[in-house]
């Protein structure tokens, strides 16, 4: 049996971590068939210690590596990239969610370190090969790499979380970066939402072009509450300024795969599909029947979202 | 200021392309080629960049084969001034773009690099980032809005939680998102035009790069496809299904 040595990268904003760290987790955990592992987890933040201790109970987990300090606060690749890089001889595998945060810092240590990293790992068949998806996810492309070190982003829809209690790992401190001239932040806009995280929701309504107007989407927003989900766009509603880019599902925004997607007013263009399409059971609302989405879509009802919508919220 | 901007040859977004029978590579014979629309978008920012005055020249480049020169004409087009193909015909990985670009940074010394934020073909993005690393250059991905301030960036990012706005010293390296502009349709005088600006070629040997693949792909397949379902006459008959399978 090889050992097996994988850091995986927080994914955190100080006060609370990201539930895809746990999703990066049970992928790692996956290379137990093969090899003996030993499982970090790097932190990095500002006044984040306190999460330490919660990542520190995730089954798996044998060390959490705490960088707390002004220099990490805002998470910027230009700070962070030297504690991965000083890190990464210890491990044989590097893995981080492709979240936007993992999609920025992965590839920027990987260059450093001289490793073609893999981006969006669907599957791990083996310490060195993986399945990820290519052309919006078109095709599935099995790859091998023949770098020593691996570093790979994982796409946490397609992997189980590890369970978040019966770990005890040691919390190691470790010292702050030295501070970096590059970047700076300036400015935040978050989207604050008492609604569940996209990305890990168990229900997901989306709504697109069809709904024609920013107000018009308060019917998504209804029929989210009703049924506690979550809520996504197209690009074309992101596009035409109806929602807020945070809410983009597809090939370049957000992947998705809840129980129960219900897609209203989507046509569904396959850079939408690719977004989406693992989800469990998909609903399509649309008044074009022969509106792509139909295809993939377990349940499909033809009719005028305006109709529709207010129909099935009233009656829930 | 200079600014380098790097495009890539990709099958056209609406074309749907498939793996080969050999499931050895993905079937794009005689597919519509074009720019990356990632590209696009960095190629449209650098010239508006220069239409404003702050940008003095764009150097547009490729990294690929021949047929390339396609898109870096159609870039020329756009308002690019000049044009570099590095040619070759390896299995061009993102970390041995990134090598190329970073020789080409030193050479050109550019304020400022543009790249799209991933290819719609590979879907990897981390050219950008690598390039960025390898120069040891700030950086700036998926941007939604870029101004220059005197020798700083500011540059406005769609994040998973919403947005967030960087300073950048420069110079920088850049990675545009969908929302950075709407890129122009070139006109026939600026096409016909582009035929004369200057495109030089070279081979990333001649820049002492090893463009060797470190990752092998094994095999190419189609997803598990899913079937359509059925069609429901009414919301009664949608919430009795979804009422089935516990659903809602």
């Amino acid at each position: 049996m090889d050992n097996i040595n994988i850091l995986v990268i927080a994914d955190h904003d100080n006060h609370s971590i990201h539930p895809a760290t746990y999703k990066v987790v049970g992928a790692a955990n996956q290379l137990r068939h093969v090899g003996k592992v030993h499982l970090d987890v790097l932190l990095t933040g500002y006044r984040c210690g306190g999460l330490a201790q919660s990542l520190a109970q995730t089954a798996g987990v044998d060390n959490v590596l705490l960088v707390d300090d002004p220099v990490c606060e805002h998470q910027l690749a230009e700070s962070i990239t030297p504690i991965v890089v000083t890190l990464a001889p210890a491990y044989t595998h590097i893995m981080i969610a492709a979240s936007t945060a993992g999609k920025n810092l992965l590839p920027r240590a990987a260059a450093l370190l001289d490793v073609q990293a893999i981006s969006e790992v669907m599957a791990i068949l083996a310490p060195d090969t993986f399945v990820r998806p290519v052309y919006a996810g078109s095709a599935l492309a099995t790859v091998v790499s023949d770098d020593a070190l691996k570093l790979l982003t994982i796409r946490t829809s397609a992997f189980q979380a590890a369970e978040q209690t019966g770990g005890n790992a040691a919390i190691r401190q470790l010292a702050g970066p030295p501070p970096q001239q590059l970047s700076e932040l300036v400015d935040q806009q978050l989207a604050v939402s008492e609604r569940p995280e996209l990305t890990a929701a168990r229900v997901v309504v989306a709504g697109g072009r069809g709904l024609q107007s920013g107000e018009n989407f308060n019917l998504v927003y209804r029929l989210a509450d009703k049924l506690h989900a979550a809520v996504g766009a197209s690009r074309a509603a992101v596009d035409a300024g109806f929602v807020a880019n945070d809410m983009q599902v597809g090939q370049t925004g957000k992947i998705v795969a809840p129980e129960l997607y219900i897609a209203v007013g989507i046509s569904g263009a396959v850079q939408h599909l690719a977004g989406m399409k693992d989800s469990r059971v998909i609903v399509a609302i649309n008044n074009d029947e022969d509106a792509p989405i139909f295809q993939v879509a377990d349940y499909g009802l033809v009719g005028d979202l305006f109709d529709v919508l207010p129909e099935i919220i009233d009656k829930l | 200021m200079k600014i380098l901007v790097a495009i890539k040859r990709v099958v056209d977004h609406s074309v749907r392309v498939r793996p080969n029978s050999q499931a050895t590579a993905m079937d794009i014979a005689g597919a519509k080629m074009a720019i990356n629309p990632f590209c696009e978008i960095a190629v449209e920012e650098a010239v508006r960049l220069k239409e404003q005055g702050i940008a003095t020249e764009v150097v547009v480049v490729s990294i690929g084969a021949d047929t390339a020169q396609e898109q870096l004409r159609a870039a020329l087009a756009l308002g690019a001034d000049r044009a570099i193909l590095v040619k070759t015909s390896a299995d061009l990985q993102p970390l041995a773009v990134a090598h190329c670009l970073h020789k080409l940074v030193e050479r050109e010394q550019p304020g400022l690099v543009l790249l799209g934020k991933q290819s719609i073909d590979g879907d990897n993005n981390q050219t950008g980032q690598m390039l960025a690393a390898l120069c040891g250059y700030a950086q700036g991905t998926f941007a939604s809005r870029l101004v220059i301030e005197g020798d700083k960036a500011r540059v406005t990012r769609e994040i998973d939680g919403g947005l967030q706005t960087l300073l950048l010293r420069l110079p920088a390296v850049v990675t545009t998102d969908l929302r950075l502009n709407q890129p122009r349709y070139p006109t026939l005088p600026n096409i016909m035009k582009a035929r004369q600006k200057p495109l030089a070629t070279m081979t990333p040997e001649e820049l002492a790069v090893d463009v060797t693949p470190r990752v092998r792909t094994l095999k190419f397949e189609l997803p598990p496809s899913r079937q359509a379902g059925e069609k429901v006459k009414d919301v009664e008959a949608l919430l009795a299904r979804l009422r089935e399978a516990q659903l809602i």
